[in-house]
């Protein structure tokens, strides 16, 4: 009788063994926050202007899915960025790297700058040159000085009230 | 002089960026994959899933591998264009039918008409990623050794196939 409450008992076991679903990629926070941190600098390719991490469109949901098996594998974002970068090229990336295509990109607008430092500096040069103080004839000073020391003459003088 | 020049200069300067700047399809994005070798896959084929192809199997042909899916409207306005190119028999179409539903697929088929000579269902779009597909339809041009010539993002138009597409095919054929 013992025997066979063992074997009924050791029936029972297999239900203590449920150890809980599989968990969903996305409910692992740690890896999903991971992701979004990754996918918020990279460009969605359909609608272009959005992240990855903030687009509603397929591809971007597939990409972020691929993203997410990825970092499962335990790859590091870099090799990740390369994986896609492999596929899409450089317009995923919002931080694109400096190349020989995107040296106007990184480097134009310090181009444009100094420029304009160049154009300023030589515009204010010529300005200067053109308000530059002539120097004054003795005879001049003489005559400004007078006209600068003489009293006021009022041309308009008053008359003098009389009641 | 020179106050008329300089302005007259830099205004044509950006004039010309600008021309070319909104010239250019920002949705055409400069595709890595061009000049290295087909990603491989091994995938069910639409009509047979349980047969599978691989690019593999195509070494030695000249082909044209079009990425399309029964809900994808472009997809309709490209389709007789390729109708055509299959009667020609110029080139094998080979098609891939991308995130949709296999009824879908074959009904779209057998409404427009197949043109290909096979065509391989990527239902989840994991190929697709591989090929840095990311709208359809999209048209890759792939050589005797299974290198990626070209590769059209969008509809091919009859002046696409004409002007780049079939040269391209006539050159590669010869190699």
């Amino acid at each position: 009788m013992k025997k066979y409450l063992l074997v009924l008992l050791l029936c029972l076991l297999p239900a203590f063994s449920y150890a809980g679903q599989a968990k969903d990629m996305a409910a692992d926070p740690v890896l999903e926050k991971r992701m979004i941190g990754l996918a918020e600098n990279l460009r969605c390719l359909v609608c272009q202007n959005e992240s990855l991490a903030s687009s509603h469109a397929d591809l971007a949901e597939d990409l972020r899915r691929e993203v997410r098996e990825q970092m499962q594998k335990g790859l590091n974002d870099q090799e990740i960025i390369d994986y896609l970068v492999s596929r899409y090229g450089d317009f995923v990336l919002y931080d694109p790297p400096v190349k020989k295509s995107t040296l106007v990109l990184w480097y134009g607008p310090f181009v444009l700058l100094l420029l304009g430092i160049g154009v300023l500096v030589y515009q204010l040069r010529k300005r200067k040159s053109l308000i530059a103080e002539t120097e004054l004839s003795d005879e001049d000073a003489q005559r400004a000085a007078a006209l600068l020391n003489e009293p006021p003459k009022l041309q308009n003088k008053p008359k003098d009230f009389q009641a | 002089m020179m106050r008329f020049i300089l302005p007259f200069v830099v205004f044509m300067i950006m004039a010309a960026f600008m021309y070319v700047g909104l010239g250019l399809n920002p949705h055409e994005v400069p595709s890595p994959l061009i000049g290295k070798a087909a990603p491989a896959f091994t995938l069910p084929q639409l009509h047979e899933p349980s047969k599978q192809f691989s690019p593999q199997d195509m070494k030695g042909k000249v082909w044209l591998f079009n990425v399309w899916a029964s809900w994808c409207t472009a997809c309709e306005g490209e389709h007789p264009v390729f109708m055509q190119l299959a009667r020609q028999n110029i080139v094998p179409i080979y098609g891939m039918d991308y995130k949709d539903k296999r009824e879908d697929g074959e009904a779209w088929l057998r409404k427009h008409g197949n043109p290909y000579t096979l065509v391989v269902s990527d239902m989840e779009g994991r190929v697709g990623i591989d090929y840095g597909v990311y709208g359809v339809p999209e048209t890759y041009l792939i050589d005797k050794q299974g290198v990626i010539r070209h590769k059209q993002i969008g509809a091919v138009t009859p002046e696409v196939l004409n002007e780049k597409i079939l040269p391209l095919i006539k050159e590669l054929q010869a190699k």
